[in-house]
């Protein structure tokens, strides 16, 4: 019981008032004016909400493409076309997440919402990626013994596969979610806001108090979610 | 209760048939093993029976009934399928393994759980112990027994199995053997058996189908099959030895009432009981029990001179190994070469002392029969 209360709320509360104490130390004794100005409680309460936001809305679309498109690339019909599906998603990953932004600002312009539309993109690679291997993954005859029992394709894929590929989407849905949040601090350049304006100020002003907040709180968002779902995924498969 | 007729299965951009026209009737209640080298057609042939595989041509009656008539999700789900790589879910407790069919039928709980602890005990694993652990914490032997259990579950009235215990080692595997013949005696379902191992073919069977090269060579008793082989491929199949191979056909059950030897001492017999017996006795050996009948030890010359007493408990020594009587008589040939003596103690289930049969009792089944 404490040891739950402890990994779940405990250190999540550290990281998070580690940050926390560092941001309410810079607002109240800014360097110079410039840093009073630029720094305040309401623009950091801004750039949180809008870097959340466009985790939030890509990453939910990207799950939902990523996991239906993982599962229809491993059906037989289709399987053939997964393979060359799962070369090219390799190939874009390679490509820089700031390549992907600028590529979208050429052809859709400035603002949030074609951040969103190009992190979305970007996060879908991995987890179709991992969806796709994870069920195509899974050991034939387990599948085998299954249809030899009676138990029907959607069954199959319900019960069977997709709880045994389970850890390895979830492996997807993580290396997307720490990518994203290291992409989203990019958007500013096309209009998109989020944490990346404090760093970009910050850089402008060449005031390193700015930085460092911006910074601080970018590396923050990453460690933490990606702490809390490897400890939600070691809570849900029981059985490796 | 299977009727398989002109059979055929040709894969897709193969012109050679996997199965050829195969005709083959199993009767109800029956182990039928198909047997033959790898390739042959045996897999192929059991995988179209449930529909794995869609025939190319030929039908496939159960009970008289098309299959392709029916259902390939019902047809399956009354059907038992067991598989060599045994593809338990590793993500699913071994309660919830046994329970797929049941699940997938709809099962009333209680009736879920009532049927999984049965089949559990049936195949010797201590539901207490086992029903929430996952597959990776069992021995292969351990989750062969699930396997099985998973396929019967549901109480089908057929059973497919496919090289079922190929992939455990030798000793579990004459085990697992033994307590499958103890549970299909009292099940009797129709089995179709598939393995490459012409002996546990001749252990498990009622009759024995050879295939070679997707054909059908022999389909015969045991007996006959070793008998009067069809032709060369069988013969060689069966091979040289086939005097010694008549040893798995039959149970030590079976000859130990013909045997008829002197009654064992109880541990409270006098000395010169002992003495008496030691001399009329042909395993130059006496054999003692307690009151339960249970199996005590063996005195031979040399305890009687070498150890001091007043009764019989007092002279024996443990034995090392002893058969059950639902052993084979290969079984049994194997413990006295091991112990390096002349006989074996039989005992059953419960250890309660059967009988003991000797070398000399081997060599006339092997004589009578041939």
């Amino acid at each position: 019981m404490f040891r739950t209360l402890w990994v779940w709320i405990g250190i999540p509360l550290i990281m998070i008032g580690i940050v926390a104490a560092m941001i309410i130390y810079s607002v109240n004794n800014p360097t110079d004016s410039i840093v009073e100005r630029m720094l305040t409680y309401e623009r950091v309460f801004r750039v949180i909400r809008q870097h959340a936001s466009l985790l939030l809305i890509s990453m939910t679309g990207a799950t939902i493409v990523g996991v239906l498109g993982g599962i229809m690339l491993s059906r037989p019909s289709l399987y053939r076309a997964g393979r060359v599906v799962e070369t090219i998603v390799n190939i874009g990953q390679t490509v820089p997440s700031i390549a992907i932004l600028a590529l979208f600002y050429t052809i859709l312009g400035m603002g949030f919402r074609v951040a969103v539309f190009a992190l979305f993109l970007y996060s879908i690679l991995p987890i179709l990626r991992n969806t796709f291997a994870g069920i195509d993954g899974v050991d034939y005859s387990i599948i085998e013994a299954a249809r030899g029992m009676g138990m029907h394709p959607l069954r199959i894929l319900t019960k069977i596969e997709l709880p045994i590929a389970f850890p390895i989407i979830v492996a997807g849905f993580r290396t997307a979610i720490v990518i994203n949040v290291g992409a989203a601090t990019l958007a500013t350049f096309i209009g998109g806001g989020g944490l990346g304006d404090l760093i970009v100020t910050g850089l402008a002003v060449r005031r390193e108090m700015i930085i460092l907040n911006g910074a601080a709180l970018a590396a923050l968002s990453a460690i933490l979610l990606d702490y809390l779902i490897g400890k939600a995924e070691e809570r849900v498969v029981k059985w490796s | 209760m299977i009727k398989v007729e002109g059979l055929t299965k040709v894969f897709p951009g193969q012109t050679i048939p996997a199965v050829k026209d195969l005709n083959l009737e199993i009767k109800e209640g029956d182990v039928c093993v198909l047997v033959g080298p790898s390739g042959c057609g045996k897999t192929t042939t059991m995988k179209m029976i449930n529909r794995l595989y869609e025939p190319t041509g030929g039908k496939v009656y159960i009970r008289g009934e098309d299959h392709m008539k029916i259902d390939p999700i019902k047809l399956r789900l009354d059907i038992g399928y067991v598989i060599q790589e045994i593809g338990l879910f590793p993500h699913m407790t071994i309660y919830e393994n046994i329970a797929t069919v049941p699940n997938e039928k709809k099962w009333p709980r209680e009736k879920t759980k009532e049927k999984v602890e049965e089949l559990m005990h049936l195949v010797g694993l201590d539901p207490e112990i086992f029903q929430n652990r996952y597959p990776t914490a069992l021995s292969g032997g351990q989750r062969q027994r699930v396997g099985v259990a998973r396929a019967m579950v549901s109480d089908p009235p057929i059973m497919l199995m496919d090289e079922p215990f190929g992939a455990v080692d030798p000793i579990t595997r004459a085990r697992l053997q033994n307590e499958f013949l103890r549970i299909q005696e009292r099940m009797s379902k129709t089995i179709v058996f598939v393995t490459h191992d012409i002996d546990e073919a001749i252990k498990m069977s009622d009759t024995i189908a050879v295939m070679n090269e997707g054909e059908l060579i022999q389909h015969d008793t045991p007996s006959d099959l070793l008998s009067a082989p069809a032709d060369e491929f069988v013969a060689n199949l069966v091979g040289r030895h086939r005097s010694i191979k008549r040893l798995h056909l039959i149970r030590v059950h079976e000859i130990l009432k013909e045997v008829d030897r002197t009654e064992p001492l109880t541990e409270d017999a006098k000395k010169e009981e002992v003495e008496k017996q030691l001399e009329d006795s042909d395993l130059r050996t006496v054999i003692v029990v307690d009151r339960d009948n249970k199996l005590k030890g063996v005195i031979g010359a040399s305890d009687l001179k070498r150890k001091a007493g007043e009764v019989a408990g007092d002279y024996c020594h443990e034995v090392s190994d002893t058969v059950t009587d639902d052993a084979t008589l290969n079984d049994a040939l194997s413990v006295m070469l091991e112990c390096g003596v002349g006989y074996v103690a039989v005992v059953n289930e419960d250890e309660m002392y059967q009988g003991t049969i000797t070398l000399g009792d081997l060599l006339n089944v092997v004589r009578e029969d041939s």
